[in-house]
């Protein structure tokens, strides 16, 4: 039996995998070295176009990279990345920007304009591009902020909200266009069990009826599970391991065993990268 | 100093300057795009202008308070304290007003604005802006810009203003010069094209530079706390080396 028949927050549509001609990211080569240390080696990546894709894995192994090189923040050593066609490397700053205006982004440290209230920080993309009535503007921020739950904080400052509200109004800005494509950088940080239902609730939503892409990096693997038609684990600079979310909790590989059991040992590693241990604290024979 | 040391630094000094020089150039490529954003330079020329108000009002005061006070000593000597008027508003109008005002407008505005640019880019603030397709550059760095330009001439003018009450404060109310005197000789030797307006266009430049300055090491601050911190303090320091070196060479070649 699954147990997710009911789960509201799940689509009926299940594709399993993403269909490779229907990519609305396609990543080719991709190699990045930051600081000499080797982010990513020569991956390739499709995210289906109008799925939900969620990228897993420990933290500093490069997914905020990863969606930085996609949003052309930054650029790789090597390889080559398109969306929705186009390749990122080649654009100038104004098709960037054209791009971007597809694009919703949310923050891994939600980076709301500390100037601004709540409610300028949601209207801020629209007042920027768009020339609309102060009566549709504020229609459109206050449904999105009742979206997410906050529409009663919209005159409240950054400074005045906790962690989890932060995200959520970044989540409402990211959302305030209509985006395209949707990426969230670990979204389900500091929220709690209500708003992270509303909140799964909201991006399927989304996705299933505006057929938004989502690219979306998480730990919450239960989170994930209920939300996800395809998940990606980074781990050493590869992607290890993809599929279903289904099939990747069923621990058929090494990897995602040991990911989503939480075990310390086995391939993906808990350490950083560093000397050895006893010999750093000075036990190791012949150390001294 | 070993050699190698000092070529090195200053092959980065130079360096700084050509990055602030394209910085430049980037400022004034986003600056037709920023009169968009035109109520954001209003707000930016209210910020460093009129909250800048305060402290300019009283260093004119004492500055030409000072002035006039030394002058009148001086100028017993020679018999000449009918010109005191005179001297007073030529050294602020052509010098003083404009270096002093600027001095002090880097370390008030030029500083909040290092600052501000730097904590924005410290919590990504700036890189939201590019996310959501809003060019940093004309919509934080032109505004600021251009508030720089259009503040400090004003600034100057109520520092001069300022400067010659202190003046006739301290010569006709206190030292007991005549009235008529002190603005009879000043009215007609000072000239409000050659003395008063050379000292408002420098002005403008020496604004110019100061947000130049202030904003590039705002943008280009590493996003730490100590990274903002020293970021303000090469503003000042920057600032001032800069608007005396550029005075120098403005007066000597355009006046
Ligand atoms: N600007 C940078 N300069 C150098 N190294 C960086 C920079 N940003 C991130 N890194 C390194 O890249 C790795 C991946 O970082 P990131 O993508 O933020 O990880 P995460 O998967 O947790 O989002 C980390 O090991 C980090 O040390
Ligand atoms: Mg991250």
């Amino acid at each position: 039996m699954n147990p997710r028949v009911n789960d509201p927050t799940r689509s009926n549509q299940d594709a399993r995998t993403p269909a490779a001609g229907n990519a609305c990211v396609r990543i080719r080569g991709l190699r990045t070295v930051l600081n000499g240390k080797t982010i990513f080696d020569d991956v390739d990546l499709d995210i289906a176009r109008g799925k939900i894709t969620a990228i897993m894995g420990p933290s500093g192994t490069g997914k905020t990279t990863l969606l930085r090189h996609i949003t052309g923040q930054l650029a790789a050593d090597c390889g080559d990345i398109e969306v929705d066609g186009r390749h990122v490397a080649g654009l100038n700053r104004t098709q960037l920007f054209d791009l971007r205006e597809r694009i919703g982004y949310l923050f891994q440290n939600s980076a709301l304009l500390t100037d601004f209230s709540v409610f300028e920080n949601v209207a801020f993309p629209l007042r920027q591009h768009l020339r609309l009535p102060e009566e549709i503007i504020r229609n459109i921020v206050l449904t999105r902020l009742q979206s997410v739950g906050l529409r009663g904080a919209a005159h409240l400052m950054p400074s005045e909200l906790s962690g989890g509200m932060a995200r959520r109004v970044a989540l409402a800005r990211a959302i305030v266009r209509d985006p395209d494509l949707m990426i969230y950088d670990e979204p389900f940080v500091g929220l709690d069990p209500i708003a992270l239902n509303q909140i799964l609730t909201l991006i399927r939503t989304l996705n299933d009826t505006l057929g938004v892409t989502s690219i979306l990096v998480a730990h919450e693997f239960s989170a994930v599970r209920r939300i996800a038609d395809h998940v990606v684990l980074i781990a050493g600079g590869k992607f290890v391991a993809s599929g279903h979310p289904d099939v990747l909790a069923r621990g058929e590989s090494e990897w995602t065993r040991q990911f989503f059991g939480g075990e310390a040992d086995g391939p993906v590693p808990f350490q950083y990268p560093a000397r050895d241990y006893a010999a750093e604290l000075g036990f190791a024979a012949g150390a001294r | 100093m070993n050699a190698p040391r000092r070529n090195m630094m200053l092959a980065d000094a130079l360096a700084q300057v050509g990055a602030v020089g394209l910085f430049m150039f980037s400022i004034l490529a986003a600056v037709p795009k920023s009169l968009r954003h035109y109520r954001e330079t209003v707000r930016q020329v209210w910020f460093v202008g009129a909250m800048s108000l305060v402290i300019i009002m009283t260093c004119g005061l004492f500055v030409g308070m000072v002035l006039s006070l030394q002058l009148y000593y001086v100028l017993t000597n020679f018999g000449g304290t009918a010109a005191l008027g005179t001297v007073v508003a030529l050294s602020m109008f052509r010098e003083l007003g404009p270096v002093v005002t600027a001095l002090l407008f880097a370390g008030r505005a030029g500083t909040s604005m290092t600052a501000e640019i730097g904590l924005m880019r410290a919590t990504d603030q700036l890189s939201a802006m590019e996310m959501m397709a809003v060019d940093p550059m004309s919509y934080v760095v032109a505004p600021r810009f251009l508030a720089g330009i259009l503040a400090m001439p004003l600034l100057v003018c109520i520092f001069n203003a300022l400067g010659l009450l202190g003046a006739h404060l301290v010569g006709v109310s206190w030292l007991g010069l005549d009235n008529g005197t002190f603005w009879g000789n000043m009215t007609s030797t000072v000239e409000v094209w050659s003395d008063l307006l050379n000292g408002v266009w420098k002005s403008a430049a020496f604004g110019a530079v100061i947000a130049l300055i202030a904003t590039f090491q705002g943008y280009t601050t590493p996003p730490t706390s100590e990274g903002v911190a020293y970021a303000t303090t090469r503003t000042v320091v920057s600032s001032a080396i800069v608007v005396l070196a550029l005075d120098f060479v403005m007066t000597a070649f355009l006046m």
